[in-house]
């Protein structure tokens, strides 16, 4: 699996998730703005503080040129992972429902939190077990999700989504637990916990390569197939 | 350089220069010193960027050792931890900004330093902070600097990507006016990008690059860092800079890249004086001369006065050197990260730092005045009588129970758990965190042959202002012992002393006895001072704040996968208590707690011996041989033996020798570890790990639980 790592200026995790995409086959940056995305199988818009973040989070980094050929890249189905800031972004984009919102704390947050896998099925979650429990960190200040309650209704009924904070470990207030959700067709998904932080036995948890396991599974299925 | 004689004479004063430098700058120059170049005089020679009432004091820390690459004087230190690689480190006070206001001075005080890392070439990989307040239980000033100043420091770190793995914080009466805030960086750089800031080359071109020069900050070193603070101090907020985390972000990536590239002669980042210091100092390395041509420099707002523009704070700047061919390059690359980037000037053959505006010359100074030619001071110290400092409020009589005194301290805001603080930090970005704060002692990094770095800040002021020479070595003893439970040598230190107003006799004793301590414990440790930074005329209309050395030490460790842990591991391990540790209440938490001012005789402390234990210790953590290592501090064991099973989550039973004081102090001397009991034979075993309580025979019985809850909530009220 070829994998892009989207680098806006302000990026923060894009080496952390170059890292954690090596593990799982062949990682590349992508320079925000650049249009090529060098034929990758799957694209990570990584956290940080794209373009300092000093308007709405993840406000600016949507209209940055490479964002143009990830949507087309979405749109045609290709895989494409929001994490934290990557969720903002692609939140702000239209790519996944629903807005991220300041933490009810009104601070930055970091906190190794329990994750509940909703469903154990699809490109991201493929390799996990339905309810099982995910040790992945969180570190953000603005990460509470939020959507009309009709919408979150239809989300939970559409199955898109696929993460919950386990019960006691919500760290920001998301309504109704949310940690992640993916698009109607499944193929773009968001989470504001940073599985490319759960990788390495020596830093703790590996629980986080459930997701890019998941995620290579998929593409060599599907994709390379 | 038009302007009268006479209200100069008066503008050296409003400037902070006394009458005495002043007459020495007529007579250096042998001239009046037009309006610039007062204002550039002024700063290099305030006690910020002069250190004229420390540098022949500092001469004494020993600074020689295998391991050091680049020692004082660069805008950091560094030393070799194998594998080509070098780790760049300095701490760095930014306490008048963040007492004045705490959000913008502790986030410059963080962006500051970083600067200084990465202007050696090295990609900053963590940083700590020490952090000084008033009681908050007791002040709503305290409280608001508190979570400000955290605030701040995460809105840096954070933002820029930079992990903030550790650090530590006291709250003292003495820090209500003048809080505390030292940062420390740590980068890393392979040997060949290591880079120094000494200007070459007549004929190379000198850039600015980074952040447009703005008016803030004017004066910040010389208004806010060279005098005490006093009524009126909000007054001096626009002297405060402002951060932009973003910007740095980029002009770190951008300088990384130039020197990856090889496009550089030198680099130096701006700080304190701004244009002014960086540049003469360039100049002072290198041995050359510099002309500055003012209208080449982007400017936030128009109608900057020339002076303005050489004294600016603005945050975010680097000054770099290229030959000609290469600017292009250069200023390429600046581009591509979106960095504003300008020629501004040349190096040139002589010793004149020259300063153009619209064709004139409004500066023409011998760089060796502005650098070299500063008055240094000589101490006049004089041991204080006793009550220099106020007792503290009395929250314990006494006559409490041992379980109920251990609560109180693991209540107390110095001993309760930091993770109201430290949830607010990254510590884990960049992906090398092997050890994250409560798991250890020490912060350790993984390298990427996966050896490992460790690193620690400690600090006690309230010990080295019972015994100033004491105290002081005690915090590099802590601080190495630190180091020791995770498995780590020390390689180099890092020091900010931070005193109170060194022309009175008191504080010119306090800092002499303590620079003689720390310089003793690093020659005894063999540990060198790589270096650091003095912070003085830290003093209310009350009085100076306690006496506070703040050391950091860069350790190193062959495998990051034996890394030590503090908590408490296994059911059925042995407890062992490890020493020379012959502890007293003398400058202790719990005699805080019971209302005693900070005097008395603090233990002795044989150096020779604790190299060794920490040799021992520091052998059988990487050997796996002990499975915990916790350093006895702040609380004595009573506290460390808590903390090891809040850590673990698992309870202990302890027997203590007879005679020992449960809440008695000798930091760096004492250790609590766990293991098999065959991997503890040959020490004082003093019990064992299990069940869900702590038992210490003849003096408590508390739940693990109990103790949690006490810990975790000394803090979380005021956070």
């Amino acid at each position: 699996m070829k994998t892009g790592i989207v680098r806006f200026p302000g990026s923060c995790d894009d080496i952390d998730a170059l890292a954690a995409a090596a593990r799982v086959g062949e990682p590349v940056l992508l320079w925000h703005a650049d249009t090529d995305l060098q034929g990758v199988d799957a694209v990570i818009v990584p956290g940080g503080f794209s373009y300092g973040d000093y308007l709405r989070a993840g406000a600016i980094a949507r209209f940055a040129p490479v964002m143009t050929e990830v949507e087309e890249f979405a749109r045609g189905g290709g895989l494409v992972l929001g994490i934290c800031n990557g969720f903002q972004v692609l939140c702000e984009a239209n790519l996944l429902p629903g807005a991220l919102l300041p933490n009810t704390s009104l601070k930055f947050i970091f906190r190794q939190v329990e994750l509940e896998v909703v469903r154990g099925d699809g490109p991201f979650t493929g390799a996990c077990a339905s309810g099982e429990r995910l040790s992945i960190p969180v570190k953000h200040t603005t990460g509470r999700y939020y959507a009309p309650s009709e919408e979150l209704d239809r989300l939970e009924a559409a199955g898109q989504v696929l993460l919950r904070y386990a019960p006691g470990h919500n760290p920001n207030g998301s309504l109704r637990d949310i940690a992640g959700v993916c698009n109607e067709r499944g193929n773009v998904f968001g989470l504001m916990p940073h599985p490319e932080h759960a990788v390495d036995p020596l830093g703790g948890s590996t629980d986080g390569m459930r997701i890019f396991e998941s995620m290579r599974a998929h593409v060599e299925q599907h994709v390379l197939a | 350089m038009s302007s009268s004689t006479s209200s100069l004479e008066e503008r050296h004063r409003q400037l902070g220069l006394t009458d005495g430098e002043y007459a020495r700058i007529l007579e250096r120059l042998g001239r009046a010193p037009g309006d610039v170049e007062l204002a550039m005089l002024s700063l290099m020679w305030s006690e910020h960027c002069g250190y004229k009432h420390s540098r022949r004091l500092l001469r004494r820390l020993p600074k020689e050792g295998a391991h050091v690459l680049m020692g004082p004087g660069e805008n950091a230190g560094a030393v070799d931890v194998g594998g080509g690689l070098a780790v760049a480190f300095k701490v760095e006070s930014h306490n008048h900004p963040s007492a004045v206001e705490p959000f913008q001075g502790a986030a410059t005080g963080v962006g500051g330093i970083l600067r200084d890392v990465f202007a050696v070439g090295a990609r900053p990989i963590a940083v700590l902070d020490s952090l000084r307040f008033g009681e908050p239980s007791a002040s709503e000033r305290s409280r608001y600097l508190l979570e400000r100043a955290v605030a701040g420091i995460g809105h840096y770190g954070n933002s820029i990507g930079v992990p903030t793995v550790g650090g530590e914080i006291y709250f003292e009466g003495s820090y209500e006016q003048n809080c505390l805030v030292n940062a420390m960086c740590v980068g890393l750089a392979p040997h060949d990008r290591l880079i120094r800031s000494a200007a070459a080359g007549p004929g190379n071109v000198v850039i600015l690059l980074g952040a447009l020069t703005g008016r803030d900050g004017i004066g910040g070193a010389s208004v806010l860092a060279s005098a005490e603070l006093g009524e009126g101090d909000e007054a001096k907020r626009p002297s405060v800079q402002i951060g932009d985390p973003f910007t740095e972000k980029k002009l770190l990536e951008c300088c990384l890249e130039l020197l990856d590239c090889e496009l550089l002669v030198s680099l130096q980042d701006l700080g304190a004086a701004g244009l002014t210091s960086a540049a003469s100092e360039m100049a002072s390395k290198g041995g050359v001369g510099l002309t500055v041509d003012l209208c080449q420099i982007s400017l936030r707002e128009p109608g900057m006065e020339p002076f303005e523009i050489m004294v600016s704070e603005s945050q975010e700047r680097m000054l770099c050197v290229a030959t000609p061919e290469r600017v292009g390059e250069v200023l390429g690359v600046c581009e591509r990260w979106e960095v504003p980037a300008t020629t501004i000037g040349c190096v040139t053959e002589g010793d004149s730092f020259q300063v153009l505006h619209r064709g004139v010359v409004v500066a023409d100074l011998p760089v060796s005045v502005l650098v070299d030619d500063c008055p240094l001071y000589d101490l006049e110290p004089s041991p204080p009588s006793d009550g220099l400092y106020e007792a503290p409020a009395r929250v314990l009589d006494g006559s409490e129970s041992p379980a109920e005194t251990l609560l109180a301290l693991l209540r107390s805001a110095n001993i309760a758990s930091r993770r109201p603080v430290f949830e607010q930090y990254d510590p884990i970005v960049q992906s090398r965190t092997v050890r994250r704060p409560d798991e250890a002692d020490a912060a350790v990094l993984v390298l990427p042959d996966g050896s490992a770095i460790a690193v620690a800040i400690d600090g006690n002021g309230r010990r080295v202002a019972c015994d100033p020479r004491r105290g002081a070595a005690e915090a590099v003893y802590e601080c190495a012992a630190n180091l020791a439970c995770v498995g780590a040598e020390p390689l180099g230190l890092t020091n900010c002393l931070n005193f109170g107003n060194p022309e009175k006799p008191h504080v010119a004793w306090q800092l002499v006895e303590a620079v003689e301590g720390l310089s003793q414990a690093c020659e005894a440790l063999g540990v060198p001072v790589v270096g650091g930074n003095v912070s003085l005329y830290n003093e209310a209309p009350s009085g100076p704040i306690f006496p506070t050395p703040v050391v950091g030490i860069v350790g190193k460790l062959p495998d990051a996968g034996r890394a030590g842990r503090l908590g408490f591991a296994r059911e059925g391990d042995a407890i062992g208590l490890l020493g020379p540790f012959e502890p007293s209440l003398v400058g202790s938490e719990l005699s805080k707690l019971r209302g005693h001012a900070p005097v008395g005789e603090l233990p002795v402390a044989d150096a020779a011996r604790i190299r060794i234990l920490h040799q021992g210790i520091r052998a059988r953590v990487r050997s796996g041989s002990f499975r915990s290592a916790h350093d006895i501090a702040e609380g004595g064991v009573a506290t460390a033996l808590a903390e090891c099973c809040i850590a673990g989550d698992i309870g202990a039973t302890a027997r203590l020798p007879r005679g020992l004081d449960p809440f008695g102090e000798a930091p760096g001397r004492g250790f609590i570890v766990s293991g098999p009991a065959e991997a503890l034979a040959g020490f004082v075993m003093i019990g064992s790990v299990g069940g869900d309580r702590l038992v210490i025979d003849g003096l408590l019985d508390l739940a693990v639980s109990d103790l949690h809850d006490a810990r975790e909530s000394g803090l979380s009220e005021w956070v």
